[in-house]
């Protein structure tokens, strides 16, 4: 048996799957943001046309999933699987958005960290033979999830700078044992770091040791330094999450300062769009890879990429009972080019 | 190579880098929506009072007619603009107390309405009546022990 794992959490993939297409659908105020042009759709009201936000988050899953088949050309016959997962309750959105689709169904929960795990059990069945072309998905809703985990939307309260405004948007995308690249080449499974961090409005400060534990141990494990990639992206650390992973990583000997952004700064323009220290949620790490990441790829202005999302595994009753906040991140590390 | 921080390190380093909340400006609106919010409740008091009501009645229709005015705008979708800004300026008047209940109640419509509006309406409000009623019965007990 070809060893395939290298290190401590790392696997090299011996048929890196290709990133063959990929689509992506926000909400109003994402797409008034930086990145706007870059998103396939941007849906004018955040009710979708639906009568709930929970039916709004499960078509823009829907709506996200026909429009990536059809932009990789493939129809569902040609699905092995689909791995997906969102932030409500039992995954409330993929669970109710693809019940149609007839595929076989891998649902996950990672938090915002969804987008990179769902990659990585797709990488994995494909590198293994258990698949041809999978699909990847994951969403998030600012209207279902500030239900579920905060306020009512029309209370009137102030928020902290430290807090974080969850997108609307779904990303999903094709992997296919056929292609030309991208290539996703190595995967590093990031294990529950907890910090102690209880303030659900600093989630930022909550995940990067996770963040921080994944990168560098990615890095440990396949030998490669921050010179290897032209952008390690985070998923939603904010920006005092961002300053804090950054300067975490340089104690442990890596400066990854030139390359690293973060999607959570990457989608809204915190100071025009009162988005405060960034996005969050699954949408963002997925809309922000479909749509911007890959774009650059396709265009090789990008050509190594460290997606590494980030989750928050908190709920509702673990915070309310005073625990803090354990949290993961995951590492997919796509290439232009074999190596 | 530095050691790893402790859970208690951390989180003194979490605090440094976390800018605090505008105190002084945030107050300065709160003073101001707060103070605008009773200006209003003055101007109806004494407009009641000058048609010739009594105190108690005036007392009970001023209170009533603000909270009309914070739910009407909480269903307009104004009050929480309001209380973005205003912050405890517009949570702390008896607007904000109307605001809280309808907000959870236009928030779960959509579980229906027994379930939905009638169970959640009081999810924020609730803990405020539950221990807002029961000081009252304390301080009753004591007033009545002290005459």
């Amino acid at each position: 048996m070809a060893n395939k794992k290298i290190g401590k959490q790392t696997v090299k993939l011996q048929n890196p799957p290709s990133v063959i297409a990929t689509a992506s659908i926000v909400g109003p105020k994402e797409g008034e943001g930086p990145l706007r042009l870059y998103f396939d759709e941007i849906i004018e009201d955040e009710n979708f046309g639906e009568k709930s936000w929970e039916k709004a988050e499960s078509k823009l899953m829907r709506e996200t999933f026909s429009k990536v088949l059809k932009k990789a050309n493939k129809t569902t016959d040609d699905l092995d699987y689909i791995v997906a997962g969102d932030l409500l309750n039992q995954c409330l959105a993929a669970n109710f958005g693809l019940r149609e689709s007839g595929v076989p169904f891998l649902g996950v929960y990672g938090a915002c960290s969804t987008m990179a795990e769902s990659m990585s059990i797709g990488s994995l069945l494909i590198d293994g033979e258990f698949a041809k072309n999978v699909v990847c998905l994951t969403s998030s809703h600012f209207c279902s999830a500030e239900k579920q985990f905060r306020f009512p939307l029309e209370l009137g309260t102030q928020r902290p700078p430290t807090a974080q405004w969850t997108v609307t948007g779904s990303g999903g995308v094709v992997l296919s044992n056929e292609g030309s690249g991208p290539y996703i080449t190595h995967i590093t499974t990031g294990k529950i770091v907890d910090m102690g961090i209880k303030d659900v409005n600093n989630m930022g400060a909550a995940m990067a040791p996770a963040a921080m534990d994944t990168i560098v141990t990615h890095f440990k494990d396949t030998g490669f330094t921050p010179e290897s990639y032209d952008l390690i992206v985070t998923g939603d650390l904010g920006a005092i999450g961002k300053e804090i992973c950054d300067e975490l990583i340089q104690e442990k000997g890596y400066n990854i300062s030139n390359i690293y952004n973060d999607c959570g700064l990457m989608i809204f323009d915190r100071e025009r769009q009162d988005a405060h220290a960034g996005g969050s949620g699954c949408g963002c790490s997925a809309t922000v890879f479909a749509g911007f990441i890959y774009k650059k790829l396709m265009e090789g202005v990008l050509n190594n990429v460290l997606f590494v999302a980030t989750g928050a595994l908190l709920s509702t009753t673990s915070s309310q009972q005073g625990e803090s906040i354990p949290s993961v991140a995951h590492a997919v590390s796509i290439s232009n080019t074999l190596s | 190579m530095q050691k790893t921080l402790t859970k208690k390190e951390y989180q003194k380093y979490v605090d440094e880098k976390s800018p605090n909340s505008k105190l002084l400006r945030n107050m300065i609106r709160a003073f101001i929506v707060g103070g605008l919010i009773c200006i209003v409740g003055q101007f109806i008091t004494n407009l009641l009072k000058m048609r010739g009501l009594g105190q108690d009645e005036t007392a009970g229709i001023t209170s009533l007619l603000m909270i009309l005015f914070g739910a009407l705008l909480t269903g307009l979708n104004v009050y929480d603009d309001i209380g973005r800004f205003a912050g405890a300026g517009s949570i702390v008047p008896i607007t904000g107390f109307a605001n809280s209940i309808v907000s959870p109640a236009m928030e779960f419509k959509s579980e229906g309405y027994i379930m939905g509006v009638g169970a959640k309406m009081f999810v924020i409000a609730g803990p405020v009546l539950v221990y807002g009623i029961s000081t009252s019965v304390i301080a009753g007990i004591i007033h009545f022990m002290l005459i």
